[in-house]
């Protein structure tokens, strides 16, 4: 069972190493039929459109003050109320809630990378007793469901007199199984075996192998562990539900909840915030295809 | 080609000791607390020392409690819902994209992306605009065809199609570009062998594609099983109590209204525990059922 968690976890590490395939990858659909093609590219369009439709709602809306966005008829293009959307924004903590969640999803991101890659180094390059313990404790740790221990959580976290603060949020998540599997993976199979005993040759001691031969070559892995580390934290809603009672401590997606309130919410500074907030994880996105579109035109047989 | 593993002392423990540490920390403690906490009822405001050993009773107390069967009930039902929808429409576009889609490939695979990477939380608020029953904007169309008005948010019916709509929208395209890896991967000779002999689009992907994709699938429903057991974000924004008559409580939501709300963290655990049981039991059946070798293709 063990060996068989492994393999999936280790499949679903590399489906997220190479999830946004590269375009130009295919020269195959060359000689298709034309009206087929263009039925297929309707049909395409209009399963975008559905699904970038809420996306294009949330535009319109965030420029719209409440009465607006539930008038009849609903707008349909943009309004001129998105500069006191986000004044009535700033009646709130939400802009404090931003930098946390900046805050947060950084510390978390930089851990995360810097845990992982040692794990990930120590479990590619050595030969040691427990390797394989520690292997099974990796995958163990993203197999663990966040509802089974969420309770016991809480309670440890209040007992460390914890609660409130972000480093119970960015510490638990750089415990990141994903990313030592990834970087274990992305070190053995990439880094050049020889390269490693001339540096070795050359009087490097193993830290120094670590710091300034192997981490720099593995770029591209700590761009693809970064990336979803960072979406991870910042969407994350759970756990800081549970372990940030006070409002100046909210994440953006805490904040939001909140703006959405029992008593009449103004939808329109609420629309205006959800907009920001998802701004983030679509620049870490954008970044990410980038870079892996990148990666594979480098691979690409030529 | 892998590197060569060779024996250093103490070195691989230095540099793992950071993930034990925090592993320690922030897994296994947690863990312990689990089983430690099942097993515990009291009052939490004074502490451990609140906390009595109360043998099976919150287990009995779960098992006793029908609120607790109907969150697992709408938790199965939510994750069919939004799960069978989600993985024929994947399959359907990511065959599409590939067979016609050429350069604009990787374009697809980013807008398939966009929902999955946004806070679930930002997205649920815009449905929830988008649903309102008096005024809401999906409404408001099918008022221009004849139909409604829904009231997709409080009707139990519709508030389970509501969310399970939410979530379906949120991970198609994720399965998308899943599959659509997959498909990349398939040896091109397979592909052309088969229109060499004749067959057409449809009978290529029914007799050729889909055989080969097998362990993608199996993969991508398990994903979406372990993922709609642990269903939260969504029902707690679209329906923070649960919603008319409980309709969209799933388990999760109920785990946490209990432990939180109520204070009681002892049959909360117990419950997390009965949920990891049945979310294994689902998993293991359907890959038992439907998976046999598949996970050896995949590798």
């Amino acid at each position: 069972m063990a060996a068989g968690g492994i393999s999936v976890i280790r499949n679903a590490a590399a489906f997220l190493g190479i999830a946004v395939p590269a375009s130009g990858l295919q020269a195959r659909g060359a000689a298709r039929r034309a009206s087929g093609k263009f039925a297929v590219s309707l049909l395409l369009a209009v399963a975008a459109a559905l699904l970038l439709l809420p996306f294009w709602s949330l535009l319109v809306f965030a420029s719209h003050d409440g009465a607006d966005i539930f008038a009849m008829p609903p707008p349909a293009s943009f309004g001129q109320h998105f500069g006191a959307n986000l004044a009535a924004l700033s009646l709130t903590p939400f802009w404090q809630a931003m930098g946390n969640s900046i805050y947060v999803a950084v510390c978390a991101t930089v851990l995360s990378l810097l845990v992982s890659s040692l794990a990930g180094f120590a479990l590619a390059l050595y030969e040691f007793r427990g390797r394989r313990v520690l292997l099974g404790l990796a995958v163990l740790s993203m197999l663990l469901p966040p509802f089974l221990t969420v309770v016991p959580y809480f309670f440890w976290i209040s007992w460390l007199g914890w609660l409130d603060q972000f480093r119970a949020l960015y510490l638990p998540a750089a415990v990141n199984g994903l990313g030592v599997l990834l970087m274990r993976q992305y070190i053995a199979s990439a880094i050049p075996a020889a390269l490693l005993e001339a540096a070795r040759l050359d009087g490097c001691n193993e830290f120094q192998l670590y710091w300034r031969i192997v981490l720099p070559l593995c770029r591209p892995a700590l761009a693809t562990l970064a990336v979803i580390s960072f979406i991870g934290a910042w969407n994350n809603f759970l756990i800081p539900l549970v372990i940030l009672p006070s409002p100046e401590h909210y994440t953006a997606p805490l904040a939001l909840r909140a703006l959405q309130g029992p008593a009449g919410a103004d939808w329109g500074a609420v629309m205006a915030g959800a907009l920001v907030a998802i701004v983030p994880t679509l620049i870490a996105l954008l970044l990410a295809a980038r870079h892996w579109r990148g990666v594979m035109a480098s691979h690409a047989p030529h | 080609m892998t590197l060569p593993r060779r024996r250093h002392g103490a070195a691989p423990w230095l540099f793992l000791a950071p993930f034990l540490l925090l592993f320690l920390l922030f897994v296994a403690v947690p863990f312990g607390g689990a089983l430690w906490l099942a097993f515990r009822h009291g009052d939490a405001a004074t502490g451990a020392a609140g906390l009595q050993f109360v043998g099976l009773g919150n287990f009995r107390f779960a098992l006793a409690d029908p609120l607790f069967w109907q969150s697992l009930g709408n938790t199965l039902v939510l994750t069919l819902l939004a799960g069978v929808p989600q993985h024929l429409l994947a399959l359907a576009l990511a065959w599409m994209i590939y067979r016609y889609l050429g350069r604009l490939t990787g374009l697809a695979g980013i807008v398939g992306m966009v929902p999955y990477v946004t806070s679930a939380i930002a997205i649920a608020l815009v449905f929830t605009t988008l649903l309102s029953s008096e005024y809401g904007l999906v409404n408001q169309w099918l008022a221009r065809i004849g139909l409604g008005p829904f009231d997709w948010l409080h009707d139990p019916l519709l508030l389970k199609l509501s969310i399970a709509a939410l979530v379906c929208w949120r991970y198609v395209g994720w399965n998308t570009v899943l599959y659509l890896t997959a498909l990349q991967a398939l040896p091109v000779a397979l592909l052309d062998a088969a229109a060499i002999d004749g067959a057409g689009g449809w009978q290529r992907f029914r007799h050729v594609v889909l055989p080969q994709l097998r362990p993608m699938i199996i993969l991508a429903l398990t994903l979406t099983l372990i993922g709609g057991c642990q269903l939260f974000d969504e029902p707690f924004i679209v329906a923070p109590d649960g919603g008319t008559e409980r309709a969209g409580l799933t388990t999760t939501l109920y785990l946490y209204r209990l432990a939180f709300d109520a204070g009681d963290l002892g049959g909360a655990a117990a419950m997390g525990w009965l949920l990891l049981v049945s979310t294994v039991t689902l998993v293991l059946a359907f890959n038992l059922l439907w998976g046999r070798g598949a996970w050896r293709r995949v590798e």
